[in-house]
């Protein structure tokens, strides 16, 4: 168990920046996910955390050791690889002990340790078979086993549910929550994928082009995203962004969407914009849930207006619309009883309490 | 406004049910016909080795059918299996063999592992100086070599010429660029991640080679193994060239030189001899044929 720090760290391959000076402080006991797209840099990260690639420049620490020219080996991490990397020659119980066997651990430890992971990850009836022999959940739990067994500092994942289909990757989240809460151990999680980040993290490191954009809770990254890429990244379907400007109307600071369409804003937000120049181009972001069926009674900061829908999508349990506002397309969530069709009218209400601002050109969240 | 219209007329070509079984039908029948032919063509000089392996010198030489024996006999083999000079070149291929086979692998496997997989500066370069290497003929190098040879005898006193242990130092020239280039292409096919996995769970280079690499590969090192004894049991310029003394002979130039007196052909005992010379490698493959042949396509689309 230990803490993991990186302190500037940069990665360069030749000329190509793959990361650029990273700073990340990870508690103990903490599960961190590296978010982003692909080449982000996110995969090298935790290749440089395992000691796979060696940085370019900063430091790296685990459990306040400075680890930068440290061999893997003696890094005492466990990693979980996309392709799960199992040893196909070697049984399940061979492949989880190979790391305890090379360090040479009495026979009955490792004995114990094996049956305690495989009981743990309900794979103990698969302890004899080739990996050839299971399927890619049983083979992802061996991978997870391997790492277990070994009772490392860190555990790093390197998007390990990426080769699962849909329902099993659910699943194995939930597996791998369950060992995290089980075990405790500091783990560093990669995926490109925003729903198995929030369900997954205690705090997110969102990632673009080799920079960290935020650090937060889902629930921070969620509610206050620092930057559009972020706020367009987490949530699905995405944010909304409208041009917009601010604009004073009878001494009440309104957002003008287009030339017939303004809302006030709420106290709280028109305090908080109070200081943004009213002729800057400005981005209103809409998160879809907060642009709904306009209800009989008017609540504070809601405000309504009619629009004609392009298309509708019905899920379930609530109803995906889609409309243009000025060329740009909006999506919204509806109630699924709210009579929404595609073409036709339809009243809708945005919540101006959940809105955000940002700068068009910076894309800085106001 | 054109109208497009919508052609939703029936292809004129008639289907024909079954089609595709018919075509796959004729693909076997001329496969078998070529393959038939194939096989004439290379088990003939076999059949007729075995052939005039069981005649006596008298029926080879009598105008008799050549493709039949009228009075089977064994002399031929009983001669040759109790002529201490022909199980002495059996003795020599066979330590030879044994001995380049397991310098090559030792050699071959671990440069193979660091060309494929430790990055180091030029390993690239080297990959492909090794095979072209391969591409040089012995032909080409046997003179050099003889001098070279001769040259080092004379100034440390150490003697190779006409020694069997030469053979030793000169079919490894052959043997390890071409297994070594089986075996990068055979590394090459095991995914990154399983060497990562090994050295995180502690593997040091050596362990990563010998208990993940060697396994995982066996196919291929089996393939490389084979093709090493292939060469080193039939290779014939070198040892014609570099050994003269009968004690020191392998087996393909102990029997063209010992059977061979002047312009007068033993073709019994050479053929009886061929014969048994061909049958360790022959037993060889029939065991170990469809590892040769899965190593040897895993090399040749990972190369």
């Amino acid at each position: 168990m230990a803490d993991v720090t990186l302190r500037k760290v940069v990665k360069r391959y030749d000329e190509v920046e793959a990361v650029r000076g990273i700073d990340l402080d990870i508690a103990d006991h903490e599960f961190v996910v590296l978010v982003g797209p692909s080449g982000c840099g996110k995969s090298t990260t935790l290749r440089m955390i395992a000691g796979l690639e060696d940085i370019s420049d900063g430091d790296i620490m685990i459990g306040g050791d400075i680890v930068n020219d440290v061999p893997p080996k003696d890094r005492d991490i466990a990693m979980v690889f996309q392709n799960y990397a199992l040893y196909p020659h070697m049984t399940v119980a061979e492949n989880m002990s190979f790391g305890l066997r090379l360090k040479r651990y009495p026979k009955a430890e490792i004995k114990s340790r094996v049956d305690e992971a495989a009981r743990m990850l309900d794979i103990v009836e698969l302890v004899d078979r080739k990996p050839k022999q299971l399927s890619g959940g049983q083979r992802q739990r061996v991978a997870m086993g391997r790492a277990i067994v070994r009772n490392p500092k860190v555990f790093l994942f390197d998007e390990p549910l990426s080769n699962l289909d849909a329902k099993l990757r659910v699943q194995m989240r939930i597996e791998i929550k369950k060992v995290h809460q089980k075990v405790r151990t500091t783990t560093v999680y990669v995926t490109h994928d925003q729903v198995e980040a929030m369900t997954l993290a205690d705090r997110v490191v969102v990632m673009n082009h080799g920079r960290i954009e935020q650090i937060g809770t889902p629930n921070e990254l969620y509610h206050k995203p620092a930057t559009k890429f972020v706020a367009s990244f987490i949530g699905s379907p995405a944010m909304n962004f409208i041009p917009c400007r601010l604009e004073d109307v009878a001494g009440k600071l309104h957002v003008r969407l287009t030339d017939r369409l303004a809302f006030p804003l709420p106290l709280a937000r028109a305090v908080r914009y109070q200081n943004v120049p009213r002729t800057e181009n400005l981005l209103l972001g809409l998160r879809p849930e907060h642009i709904t069926e306009a209800r009989p009674h008017a609540q504070p900061g809601v405000e309504t207006f009619d629009t004609v829908l392009d298309v509708t999508e019905p899920m379930g349990m609530e109803t995906l619309i889609y409309f243009t506002l000025e060329g740009t397309q909006v999506c919204g969530r509806v109630n699924p009883n709210a009579d929404a069709h595609d073409g036709a009218p339809f009243r809708l209400a945005v919540d101006l309490n959940n809105m955000h601002l940002l700068n068009e050109v910076t894309g800085v969240v106001l | 406004m054109s109208t497009v219209t919508i052609d939703k007329a029936a292809p004129t070509r008639k289907v024909k049910y079954g089609s595709i079984s018919r075509d796959r039908a004729w693909a076997l029948r001329w496969s078998y016909f070529f393959l038939v032919i194939f096989a004439i063509f290379f088990l003939t000089p076999p059949v007729y080795m075995l052939i005039t392996s069981l005649k006596s010198s008298a029926e080879i030489s009598a105008a008799t059918n050549p493709w039949w024996v009228f009075h089977p006999t064994l002399e031929n083999y009983i001669a040759l299996l109790t002529s201490n000079q022909f199980l002495r070149f059996f003795w020599n291929s066979a330590i030879v063999s044994i001995f380049v086979v397991t310098i090559t692998m030792l050699i071959s496997v671990p440069a193979a592992f660091a060309l494929s997989r430790m990055r180091f500066w030029g390993s690239a370069t080297l990959a492909t100086g090794v095979f072209l290497t391969y591409l040089i003929p012995e032909t080409l190098l046997f003179i050099p070599l003889f001098k070279m040879f001769a040259v080092i005898g004379d100034w440390t006193g150490i003697q190779l010429i006409n020694r069997w242990y030469v053979l030793l130092i000169l079919y490894p020239t052959l043997t390890v660029p071409f297994c070594t280039w089986i075996m990068i292409g055979y590394f090459a096919s095991i995914p990154k991640e399983l060497d990562e996995a090994a050295i995180i769970d502690g593997a040091s280079w050596f362990q990563t080679l010998t208990r993940i690499f060697i396994p995982v590969a066996l196919p291929g090192l089996i393939a490389a193994t084979i093709f090493a004894f292939t060469v080193s049991w039939a290779q014939f310029l070198y040892p014609l060239v570099f050994t003269t003394s009968t004690d020191q002979l392998v087996m393909p130039v102990g029997i063209i030189t010992t059977l061979i007196k002047g312009d007068v052909f033993n073709w019994g005992q050479i053929m009886t001899g061929a014969l048994l010379g061909a049958a360790p490698p022959l037993i060889i493959y029939a065991f170990l044929m469809d590892y040769y042949i899965a190593g040897l396509t895993a090399g040749a689309t990972k190369g």
